[in-house]
């Protein structure tokens, strides 16, 4: 049995099914992106005011990587520009020029999702520490000399860690601090990083920048987490379609064309959602 | 919508964030004095530009494909 409308579009709608199929999709994505940006905002209009970690339950701000955040987004952007030019050279009848920017587009999808894994290390060797005496810091610690490695979530540590592991003292490097607004920014100026032993009986509260630590870090990896598995299932469709997929080219070139135009309207909305997301977490 | 639509709102979307990161990055500079802001703020413009030349292309390019 044939199946109707896969190239030529139905009377009523005036498009091919899978058009309708992938925009009524996209509408529930928007949805579902569109409550854990609005539960973003919540969250952080309704932190207290102050300067976070001095204000405990404060909004963190500054601490995501914003060059790291940016050259992310000129590599969706890029792979959003070579996702349609692979489309339009299959409109062009013109496969190796198809081929070659659908490798770019996934070069672009792999790097991405290369960085993020880098970012998201960089937030697991971070820490929050507060201090019995007040005092309230961030940087990196060192437990019994070792530095935490790549992903390494056994090297993860609490208070409750601290004690059942039986660690008398850590070392601690603080973040330097951040210059204020109107201060002269010295260019090149060696920043401090002094490290600190600080006793465990004088902790008060140690932990990463993990979604446990703070509403920030749980909405941050929430909302990012979900968009890298669009990003990663994405990628795996539009790979498929580059290389085993591609045979029904020779088949059916009209509907292997519009396979590809659904795909790049799913990657082209996935895109879009980090346009949005990449201002509000790391900017604002 | 067509891919050529959406990319069309993609890129629209694109250069508003270049335009909104560059005041972003010059507003620091004004705050903090610091050059690589200049920097962040003059190469955002030069994207924001780079992806309007863009678009000029592709519309040129894909002038015979439908926008449904």
């Amino acid at each position: 049995m044939e199946i109707p409308y896969t190239y030529k579009p139905r009377p009523d709608t005036g498009l091919y099914n899978a058009k309708v199929g992938i925009w009524l999709f996209l509408a529930s994505e928007i949805m579902l992106f569109g409550a854990l940006f609005s539960s973003y905002i919540l969250l952080r209009v309704q932190a207290p005011m102050g300067q976070w970690p001095t204000v405990a339950g404060a909004w963190p701000t500054g601490l995501l990587n914003i060059p790291i955040g940016t050259f992310n987004t000129a590599v969706l952007i890029t792979s959003s520009v070579t996702v349609v030019l692979a489309w339009a050279a299959l409109k062009m009848n013109n496969f190796k020029a198809f081929r070659r920017y659908m490798v770019v587009t996934l070069v672009c999808a792999f790097g991405f999702l290369g960085i993020k894994s880098y970012e998201y290390n960089e937030k697991f060797t971070h820490y929050e520490l507060r201090l019995k005496s007040g005092e309230a810091y961030t940087g990196h610690i060192e437990v019994n000399g070792k530095h935490a490695g790549f992903w390494d979530f056994g090297s993860i540590y609490n208070l409750a860690r601290l004690e059942k592991d039986q660690v008398a003292e850590i070392k601690f490097t603080a973040d330097p601090p951040k210059p204020k607004p109107g201060e002269k920014h010295a260019e090149g100026a060696a920043h401090t990083h002094e490290v600190k032993t600080i006793k465990r009986e004088d902790i008060a509260k140690l932990d990463a920048f993990i979604l446990r630590n703070h509403t920030f870090f749980g909405i941050y990896f929430v909302i990012t987490a979900l968009h890298g598995l669009h990003v990663l299932g994405g990628a795996l469709v539009l790979g498929y379609f580059a290389f085993p997929g591609a045979s029904m080219w020779k088949r059916n070139p009209e509907q292997f064309a519009n396979r590809i135009e659904v795909a790049g309207l799913f990657w082209h909305f996935v895109d879009l959602v980090w346009i949005f997301l990449f201002p509000v977490v790391y900017l604002l | 919508m067509s891919l050529k639509a959406f990319h069309v709102v993609f890129i629209a979307a694109s250069v508003m964030l270049c335009l909104g990161f560059a005041g972003w990055s010059f507003g620091n500079y004004r705050e903090l004095s610091s050059a690589k802001d200049l920097y962040w703020a003059v190469a955002s413009v030069a994207a924001a530009v780079g992806l309007l030349v863009y678009g000029r292309y592709f519309l040129r390019k894909l002038k015979n494909i439908s926008y449904l």
